[in-house]
């Protein structure tokens, strides 16, 4: 084994295109466990600590421009405001040791249906910046996940940041598993409200072969919020289109039984947290509603 | 390949380091100091916690490699690393040697007399918070770390701050303790 230790972006860009095999390693939390394991070996060890770059988010105007390595503890603590979702799902990353090391970059890569990130990221919307000596190009999060642990980078390509749309309205994250610490999730299910395009978005993890949107949920609530002028009147969802929401993301799941959970458990509990974040995130949003009644 | 890092203070060399081999594997088998336990290899249990550049990390996840040219406190630099933080001096570190020899001195129930331990270790003897005593170093890095953060943390925050530390032997209610004794210690500047 090789141990490349690249001082900047562009040689680990180079590194890459020369050792395409090549495994990045940054917060090293699903790396090193597989070659603790002796489950891989590879033959090019790519240490991605040293770019500093990488470790630096932006806050724009629209977006947040976080780089692949930000420890997920940074997001909990600096990026609440702007990336609700993502600062829940962070919390839930196993101990504080592993969220001081592990970032989005890393679950990306990984890209397992169980990623704790990737909830939140489909439900806000995102844009995954990727990068290798041929040029960069960003990858809508809806396209980026192609496969069991499989993404759609091409050999040469390193992730370099996550642009995430900011927050325009309440978001929420859920997961089930069997304590709150050093959990790989059961299922996952996140939900961000966008009062400034009027829509729903999704996010189901470990409930499918990939991290997925519900999207005819997505556009049943959509529909059901418009006709109902409920961005207007603030009223509270009426239970039968809650339920009719959680069903429908029920059925957008395609879980297997496993050690964790069967596939029944999985869409049962997908439809629960589908209602409860529902709950959540409208009820934050009337009552932001009401205030912002009240003062004019 | 080498690597060159900072262990407790010092400066350290180890050679002949396999390219996959975690820092836990050089801290225990390369410089002799296997303080930091090695038990789940995957993140899972905590026993292998140091601080990395000051923040606390599983050792056996972070590549060797990873760790050139940086800062890493073992427990058994704990006692020096608390001493430094509470003076606000620099201190000249533990060698290596110090830190292989290092003990909690006597195997009795007056365990600890007369050697020096961070307030922390001090806490956990007082509070009966080490049963087998394999996950304790890890414990005792990752809770003097919060100590150094939040000085007055509630039960919520121990627990979380210590989440990712398992104790087989159950003995979570003591190690509750012994990290409320060391806070209020801590905050009545004993």
């Amino acid at each position: 084994m090789d141990f490349l230790r690249p001082a900047s972006w562009e040689e680990a860009l180079a590194a890459k295109a020369e050792h395409p095999a090549a495994v990045p390693i940054a917060g090293g939390t699903d790396v090193m466990v597989e070659i603790n394991f002796d489950h891989r070996r590879p033959e090019y060890l790519m240490d991605l600590n040293r770019i500093g770059d990488l470790y630096e988010w932006e806050v724009g105007a629209e977006s947040v421009r976080l780089g692949a390595s930000v420890p997920y503890s940074r997001i909990m603590e600096h990026l609440r405001a702007e990336l609700p979702g993502l600062a829940l799902a962070s919390h839930t990353v196993a101990s504080p040791q592993i969220r001081n090391r592990g970032g989005v970059g890393g679950n990306l890569g990984t890209a397992s249906p169980a990623g704790d990130a990737h909830p939140a990221l489909l439900a806000a919307g995102a844009e995954v910046e990727v990068e290798s000596v041929r040029g960069a190009r960003r990858i809508p999060i809806d396209d980026f996940y192609t496969g069991v642990k499989r993404n759609a980078l091409a050999p040469d390509e390193l992730i370099r940041a996550v642009h995430i749309r900011k927050a325009d309205g309440p978001q929420q994250f859920s997961k089930v598993g069997t304590r709150n610490a050093m959990v790989i999730a059961v299922c996952a299910f996140g939900l961000a409200l966008h009062p400034e395009t009027r829509t729903v978005r999704t996010g189901i993890g470990s409930a499918a072969p990939t991290p997925v949107r519900a999207k005819a949920a997505e556009e049943f609530l959509n529909a059901a919020l418009e006709e109902g002028g409920f961005w207007d009147n603030g009223k509270i969802i009426t239970p039968s289109v809650a339920k009719r929401f959680a069903d429908l993301c029920a059925a957008a799941c395609n879980p297997i039984d496993d050690v964790r959970g069967t596939a029944g458990y999985r869409r049962h509990a997908v439809g629960v947290m589908a209602r409860r974040t529902l709950t959540w995130t409208w009820e934050s949003y009337r009552g932001a509603h009401r205030i912002t009644e009240g003062a004019a | 390949m080498r690597l060159n890092f900072t262990v407790n203070g010092r400066p350290q060399e180890a050679d002949d380091v396999w390219e996959g081999e975690s820092l836990l594997y050089v801290l225990r088998e390369r410089l002799g100091l296997p303080g930091s336990k090695n038990a789940c290899e995957q993140g899972e249990c905590g026993s292998c916690t140091v601080r990395l550049d000051g923040v606390p990390v599983c050792s056996c996840l972070v590549a060797a490699g990873q760790a050139e040219g940086r800062e890493v406190v073992t427990v058994e630099g704990l006692a020096d690393f608390a001493r430094q933080r509470a003076c606000g001096t620099a201190s000249h570190g533990t060698s290596l040697d110090e830190a292989r020899q290092w003990q909690a001195g006597g195997a009795d129930s007056r365990t600890g007399e007369g050697t020096e331990l961070a307030p922390v270790q001090q806490a956990f003897i007082d509070a009966g918070a080490v049963q087998c005593g394999f996950c304790t170093p890890g414990l005792l890095v990752a809770a003097d770390e919060m100590l150094e953060r939040n000085p007055n943390p509630t039960d919520a925050d121990i627990r979380e701050a210590l989440s990712g530390n398992l104790c087989r032997c159950t003995g979570y209610e003591k190690i509750m303790d012994a990290v409320r004794l060391a806070a209020a210690r801590q905050s009545e500047g004993v």
